[in-house]
């Protein structure tokens, strides 16, 4: 019936977004006019350094922007549908049911009053009015399993305290699934947990995506969680995507200077033990005063005068690979005068 | 859980010995006596008055007695009040009055109070918590004989239009002789539950929790009522659980202003005229109430938030 819809063509299509936080010190452009495209089934991370505007945006997706926070330019088109003219109480119906979201701290997330059945079937009942709480409780149950708790009837009854960080996420993750949506938004879901606790999570989490073909956002600052799980990546820096890729181009053929800062500043299996880690120099934009030019040109080794005046447009690099970099441009204007000349 | 109830019997025992005693010196420590009056009587009727009730003996041999006499459940006679009449028998007599005002006070109090302090933490910072944070503060800092005597004015004063309340208590005008004292009595109560709730509201609003329940498409209505006024309402319970005791119990001001005959009144009257027994007897049976509610409150506690343990152990 939905086949063309379920699995080919565009899952979510953010142009231009543009999200500003208006505080007494002056207005935050925390997302300064992004794009990019997600397919159905397809699984994209956004990587970034705390305060790039990574979290904000993903909130936007699903209108849980706080006050004073706005979006105040651009569109979201989320499986056909236009989200950011949503009314409320159209938004309601919208989260949970086509778009999902799990968070960075499981620990805090799950209502401590409240057990763990009880808030899975909520989750469903909230957008299927007339599912019966017996069946309600079934779908929860099936989902738990899905995610690996064992033990299933006992833990419905169950608090979120007596649960571990590693489950709890788990449950979240059911919760998150449990309407079947379209869209499951990552917010670091497995920075509050420990290393081997972490994998498995990953491990469920793609998983999942295989079985149930849903498109996925990794919100994270860990490129080795992208490197494990994303299809394609985009790059934030100061609310703007710098650089935009497949998994491969980000990993093997950065272009943006802060890509590259990223990777070497990142600990590698296969370094010699002598080498040591490359931290990127200087600190993150002030985002109330950001500056003309290139965000990064302050903090960019191989910045030059055109960098701290004017942003870099976006090159296309081939296939989805784009980055936002002058030294990219000027190496597509050299090439050119190499081909006139020849 | 019966353990830990009978732990608390045992330690409400301890208790209420502890305040009868205190009680017991602080009032031998006041000058004068329940046989004071306008006419002071001649020495030789103090004597025998003392005597007869036992007063001329050395203060802890008298402590020693009544303690006695409280374990079997009596609490002596007043000496002055209602002279002869066992202390039990007043406090049967005039509770269950104060008791059914308290509870109307309080019910008002918790029924108005929550909603009005979830509506203003909802809409913090806007007009709605503006006015209300302002009618709290007056209920707050506004003593109740003030707020008692305002009501009176207006609802039972010189204005024939909004005279549609008794001034004096009367028992038998029934439901409108209740409305002006429990609304006074129950003021400030709602203002202090109000206030607490907005607050533990605002910061259980503030919870991950809430951005979950949000996520998961949840409407307004159970994310405020069920997933934040849940969490937010340990604080309100505590401060409750006293203060039902403290308003069962009759609240002192608002009976005398409109002269209910209650226990609350009875509480202060006797300290004024010394009528020791009846000064113990109120007293410990308010030390009991609170007591009682504390241990309610703690009980609450554990079915109000799962990971609340009541002993080491539990669960």
């Amino acid at each position: 019936m939905n086949k063309e819809k379920t699995n080919t063509g565009k899952l979510l299509e953010v142009k231009d977004l543009r999200v500003s936080f208006f505080t007494p010190a002056g207005e935050v452009k925390a997302v300064g006019g992004i794009s990019y495209d997600l397919n159905y089934g397809e699984v994209m991370g956004i990587v970034g350094e705390s305060g790039s505007g990574k979290s904000v945006e993903a909130y936007s997706i699903m209108g849980l922007l706080q006050s004073p926070g706005k979006v105040i330019g651009g569109s979201i088109t989320c499986d056909g549908e236009d989200v950011i003219s949503k009314s409320k109480e159209e938004m309601s119906d919208f989260r949970g049911k086509k778009v999902s979201m799990i968070f960075q701290n499981p620990m805090t997330c799950l209502n401590p009053v409240y057990t763990i059945g009880n808030q899975l079937v909520e989750a469903l009942r909230a957008h299927n009015k007339t599912i019966s709480k017996a069946e309600a409780e079934k779908k929860a149950m099936e989902m738990l399993e899905l995610v690996g708790i064992n033990n299933i009837e006992k833990r419905m009854k169950q608090y979120p305290h007596e649960f571990s960080g590693g489950m709890r996420q788990r449950v979240m993750i059911a919760m998150g699934l449990i309407c079947s949506p379209k869209l499951l938004i990552a917010d670091e879901p497995t920075t509050a947990l420990d290393v081997t606790i972490q994998a498995q999570i990953l491990e469920l989490m793609k998983d999942i995506q295989r079985k149930t073909n849903m498109g996925i956002i990794f919100i994270t600052h860990n490129l080795g969680v992208v490197a494990e799980i994303c299809d394609k990546v985009s790059v934030m820096y100061a609310g703007k995507i710098v650089e935009q890729g497949t998994v491969e181009d980000i990993f093997y053929r950065p272009s943006h200077p802060y890509t590259h800062g990223l990777l070497s500043s990142m600990p590698r299996v296969d370094a010699e033990s002598y080498e040591r880690l490359v931290p990127i120099e200087g600190s993150p934009v002030d985002m109330l005063n950001p500056p003309d030019g290139c965000p990064f040109a302050p903090r960019c080794k191989q910045c030059m005068q055109v960098c701290l005046n004017k942003m870099p447009p976006y090159v296309e690099l081939g296939g989805d690979h784009r980055s936002a970099c002058w030294l990219r441009v000027k190496e597509q204007i050299d090439n050119k005068e190499e081909q006139t000349n020849e | 859980m019966a353990k830990y109830t009978i732990k608390r019997l045992l330690m409400a025992i301890i208790t209420l010995l502890i305040v009868a005693s205190i009680t017991f010196a602080l009032m031998n420590s006041i000058p004068g006596s329940p046989w004071l009056s306008e006419k002071t009587p001649s020495q030789a009727t103090i004597d025998a008055l003392n005597e007869k009730y036992g007063l001329d003996q050395p203060g802890i041999v008298q402590l020693g007695k009544y303690l006695g006499n409280l374990v079997q459940g009596d609490m002596g006679v007043s000496l002055k009040m209602q002279k002869n009449r066992p202390v039990t028998d007043i406090i049967r007599e005039m509770f269950p009055l104060s008791a059914k005002i308290g509870f109307f006070a309080i019910l008002w109090a918790i029924i108005v109070g929550i909603p009005l302090g979830c509506l203003a933490a909802y809409h913090r910072g806007k007009w709605v918590d503006s006015v209300l944070r302002v009618i709290c503060t007056i209920g707050i800092s506004m003593p109740s004989f003030v707020v008692a005597s305002l009501l009176l004015s207006t609802f039972a004063g010189k204005n024939e239009a909004l005279r549609v309340f008794p001034t004096i208590f009367d028992a038998s005008l029934g439901f409108r002789t209740y409305v002006l004292p429990c609304f006074a009595l129950g003021f400030y109560p709602m203002c202090y539950v109000a206030r607490q709730t907005r607050s533990s509201m605002l910061d259980a609003l503030g919870q991950d929790y809430i951005k979950t329940a949000r996520a998961k498409g949840l409407k307004s209505g159970p994310i405020i009522f069920k997933h934040a006024l849940r969490n937010a309402l340990i604080p309100v319970i505590t401060y409750l659980g006293p203060q039902i005791a403290f308003v069962f119990c009759g609240g002192f001001v608002v009976e005398t202003v409109f002269s209910i005959p209650g226990l609350g009144r009875y509480f202060i009257q006797s300290i004024i005229n010394r009528d020791y027994p009846l000064i113990m007897g109120t007293t410990i049976f308010l030390a009991a109430f609170i007591i009682l509610m504390n241990f309610l409150v703690d009980v609450l506690y554990k079915v109000v938030d799962p990971r609340i343990q009541l002993e080491k152990g539990d669960n």
